[in-house]
Order: C-alpha cells, then structure tokens, then sequence
C-alpha cells in the first residue's frame, strides 16, 4: 500500500508552489510519484531517491581522492576553520529554511564572519533599488484575483517559474479576473523572443541592455512628451501604445528579473522601474514585483534583515552588521582574495559565480553543505551531505511575495544523515566552546 | 586563419538546465543542458558552422568549448545565449561596479569552430579552471 500526501510544497523556485502531491511507500521511506509539479520540481524530489547518493560527509585529499567522514569530523573540520579564520564568509542559505538561516547567523556572529544569500547573483540590485525607491508591492493572490495587465520584464517564468502563470499570473479566473488569460493583458520586454513572449500580446524586443532607456521612455509615454523615433530598439509608436496599454488597465504588475538587475545599469535599472510603477499609479493602480529565483532567497533576505538589518552582504568582522554592496558582497570579496575561510550552504557558487571568484573558493579552506554533487562541492576540501529541505524535513521558507509558507517532509532521509539546522547548531556548539562563548 | 565573429553574449535560465541541475550536476545531462551556446541562424552561417558544431567562446575574462546549437527563442541576430552554469560563467564580466552583482549578461565575445576540443562536464570544467587534483 502506497500513501498520498496532499498539499506538499514545492522546494524549487521563488513561486512555492503549495498544491503538490507525493506518493510514498508504506513506511514512509520511499518517495514514488509526485503530482501536479512542474518538471524542475519533480526532478527534485525523484532525485532524493537516486540510489548513488552521498550520504557521509567527505574530505578532499591531497591526492585528489575523497576520504568518507564522520558527521563528527565534519563539524570539528567546520568550527575550528571558522575559528580560525581571519574574515571568513558563510554564503548561500537559499535553498534551506529559515530555522537554519537563524543558526547560520549565530555563527556568523560568534565566528565574525562576512554573511551574504544568493541575491549576490540574482535580485541584490533590486535590493539596492527597493532600498533607494522602496517597493509598492502586493501578494500573488491579489495578482490572481487583480492583476488585468500583467508585465514579464527580462523574465522568462515559462522556463525559470514554470507554474507562475498558471497559478498566478496569466491563467487562473480570480474574483476579477473571471476569464484567466482572457482579463488579461500580457507584455513582454526580452532582447529574445522566449516561450514567455510568444504567448504575450505584445512583445518589446528591446537591445540588449538598454532597460533603463525603454522604461523612462515609457515614463514620457505616459505624460505625453515628446520621444526620439527609437528608443532601444523600439519605435516611439510602439511605446506609446504600450502606455496606452498600461493605462487603460484596473490593476497591473510588472514582474522583473535577471534581464534588468544583471544588465548594465543594475540597480539603477530597477530605481526606473519602480519610478515607472509610481507614475503608473497616477493613472491606475499599479505593483512591482522581483522574481526570486530560490524557493527560501527571499526568506533568507528576511532573517538577514531582521537579524542584523540588513537584507544581503552583511559583514559582521568588526563585531557589528555592516553593510556596503561592492565592499562587503560575496562576489567583490572573493575575486580581491579576501577572504580566508569559505562555508557554503544551500548554493551553488561553484557553478553560478564567475569563475575568477570560484578560483578564490578553491584556494581557502573551505565546507560545502549540499545532499548534491556540485561545482562547489567539486572545489571545497569538505562536503557534507544533508537531508532535502521539503522533501525530507520541513521548515520556514518565504514565498516570492514575502508570504511566509511551512514546507513539509514527505520522506525519511536516508539514516543517520542530519539536516541543515542539525549540522549547523552542532558545528555552533562546538564554535562557542572554542571561543569560550557563554 | 580559423574564421570567427562577435556575438554579445547573455546568459539565463532554460527549463532544461533547471532539470539538469536538479538531476545531477555530475552528470552528461547537465552538459547537454547548459554546455551550449544558442545562436542565431544567420550567425551559425557567418561563422560558416553547422548546427551542433562545438565552438570556443572567448572573452576578455577566458574561454571555453561549447556547442553551438540553433537558437530554441529567437530569431536574435548578434545575441549569443549560453545557460547559466559554469560554462557561461567561465567567459562572463565578473565586474559588481560596486553593486555585489557581476555583469552576467551583455558580454562581448567571438566565436570560433574547435570541431575535435571536447565539452568538459561541470563539476569537471570548475575543477579544472580552478587547478583542483582529481583523483
């Protein structure tokens, strides 16, 4: 006999996903089949199940082999390179809950480490931005039941959030919205012509990272001032009728991504946004919304913010959070060589930094926590493997419009393996008894 | 002279890389996902390549082998694509200009044909770049 668990979240992307089904064997140790998840997450929570899983922590040896340890070891390797080091950093925390999150911070505290999330490499300049700007925002149920003009800004949900649409932003009848995509308008800013814009109704090729030329030329659209003939690749009628567009709607978004925040221009690019979205509200009402690519990046943004007050790129070396986007940011840090210490979890910066701040990864001591084979864990001289956050234990994690939602285990972790927040609060024991920390 | 042109390369999320990524990083799909470059047709032509060719892609900040495969969202003349994933992050701009961000997208590079140079797999390229010893 198999059992079905209804309501499961998805642990992929920003969207959070909370209708997923999982079929798991009878002793609840084997996961079968999961249901309404789009292919991402399902390759998630099947691959928990692959048989050539690592399922003890690992050192990386002189001769380039690996040498199979105990969880012991590991937290000993883990707290005293922490101890030790002058300016370590602890990256990552998007792909874990946010009880681990908080662990993390009592660490980075005690060890005075350099603490960032993974909006180093995604959303960090709309953070810069909303802090500049600030955010005139709204949740994903009132973009459902809302939002009649709906606009995908260098984002491409159809391949990065693959069920966004369907259960958000285009698809679903809302209380106003009551013939799904029929409500609504859709427009697409994108240099390519994605799966995303295919479906749009209209589509603004722009040049390639010229966003903040196309979004004051809209903000002029919509006083009505005079435009250049083109304006990124777009002809000023085009802009106008895009205006237009935005005007005459009761409720719209603008969803951004990548396409703006790692352009050119970055968080200035998002400042225009924002201006934009504030001179939309003008005419009608208007919201804006990052894309978060992480299931728990925004989470992560949110202990960040109320633990040290700051959301990304804290630097806690001199006892107390600073924070300076370029002086304390992972990315900055490792390719000037600063740092001597390197704790990776819930991340992948082996594959997703430039390879120069990789190179700076390999040369330092280094702990990379991830139930996964990785680039990062490829270059660390340890690997823990962990038990799956949502799949195989449950936590806090924050949705994309900063809805707090509890992921839930559906399987049990191969045995004696810990999980994020077990791994974390022994190697934080064992760091104030080497500290001598009360 | 081996022939060659410029593209300004972008790199980004495609579904099949999310699935890669979740299956295995250390696996042959992983490369098969992101170990590629999505061109443009008319500049496969001016490169004078046939699809599936592998390339050398080559920026002021490195280079790397990949496949040059037929732009899946396009047309998008001049525009070069490679996933995210170490392979575009072998070639990309590494410049925050103090923003913490580097410049994933809008890198100038050339392209050239290295039909017999292999793709490298993920964990085996970052390694390698980075002067790892494997076993």
């Amino acid at each position: 006999m198999t059992k079905t668990i209804t309501d499961v979240i998805c642990p992929f992307c920003g969207t959070l996903c909370d209708d997923l089904e999982v079929v798991v064997s009878d002793d609840g140790k084997k996961l079968l089949e999961v249901y309404n998840s789009c292919v991402i997450g399902t390759e998630k929570f099947l691959h928990s199940q692959s048989p050539d899983r690592v399922t003890l922590p690992r050192m990386h040896q002189e001769d380039g082999s690996w040498k199979e340890i105990s969880y012991d070891e590991a937290v000993e390797y883990s707290a005293q390179m922490l101890a030790k080091a002058k300016k370590p950093l602890m990256f990552g925390w998007s792909s874990t809950n946010c009880e681990a999150q908080s662990v993390g911070n009592e660490i980075a505290e005690i060890s005075r480490s350099c603490c960032d999330n993974t909006a180093a490499t995604c959303h960090g300049t709309s953070l810069i931005a909303i802090q500049d700007a600030g955010l005139p925002s709204c949740t994903l149920g009132e973009i459902k039941n809302r939002a009649d003009r709906v606009i995908f800004w260098g984002c491409n949900p159809a391949h990065a959030h693959p069920r966004h649409m369907s259960r958000y932003s285009i698809f679903p009848r809302g209380f106003f919205t009551g013939k799904g995509q029929m409500s609504r308008k859709l427009l697409v800013v994108d240099p390519r012509i994605t799966d995303t814009a295919r479906m749009a109704d209209v589509h603004l090729q722009i040049e390639q990272g010229k966003d903040y030329e196309l979004l004051n030329a809209l903000r002029v659209a919509l006083k009505g001032e005079w435009l250049p003939d083109v304006v990124a690749g777009i002809p000023s009628e085009k802009i106008r009728e895009t205006a237009d567009i935005l005007k005459s709607g009761r409720f719209g978004i603008i969803f951004f991504g990548m396409g703006v925040t790692q352009s050119l221009g970055k968080n200035h690019n998002i400042d225009e946004a924002i201006a934009l979205t504030k001179d939309l509200n003008e005419h009608t009402k208007f919201s804006i919304m990052p894309m978060r690519g992480h299931y728990n990046v925004t989470g992560s943004g949110e202990v960040f913010a109320w633990q040290f007050g700051f959301p990304y790129a804290v630097d806690l070396t001199r006892g107390f959070a600073r924070y300076n986007p370029g002086d304390t940011s992972t990315i900055d840090l490792l390719t000037r060589g600063e740092i001597d210490a390197m704790f990776t979890i819930g991340s992948d910066p082996g594959a997703h930094f430039p390879i120069s701040a990789v190179q700076h990864i390999a040369a330092v001591p280094s702990v990379c926590v991830d139930p996964h084979l990785t680039p990062t864990s490829g270059v660390s001289k340890l690997h823990v493997p962990v038990a799956f956050n949502g799949v195989e234990c449950g936590g806090n994690c924050y949705r994309m419009d900063n809805v707090p939602i509890d992921c839930r285990k559906v399987v049990e972790s191969p045995e004696g393996m810990l999980t994020d927040e077990e791994f974390l609060i022994k190697v934080r024991d064992r760091l104030k008894q080497l500290k001598g920390v009360a | 002279m081996t022939k060659n042109i410029s593209l300004n390369l972008i790199s980004g999320r495609t579904i099949q890389q999310g699935v890669a990524i979740e299956g295995g990083k250390e696996k042959p799909l992983y490369r098969t996902a992101a170990g590629i470059i999505e061109m443009d047709e008319s500049d496969l032509k001016k490169l004078g390549a046939w699809k599936n060719t592998n390339v050398r892609v080559t920026s002021k900040y490195g280079s790397v082998v990949v496949k040059a495969i037929e732009t899946t969202q396009g047309p998008h003349p001049g525009l070069g694509f490679i996933p995210m994933g170490p392979w575009a992050n072998a070639i990309i701009d590494p410049n925050t200009y103090s923003t913490g961000m580097p410049t994933f997208k809008g890198v100038p590079v050339t392209v050239e044909v290295a039909m017999n140079e292999p793709i490298l797999l993920g964990i085996e390229l970052v390694q390698k770049l980075c002067g790892v010893k494997t076993a």
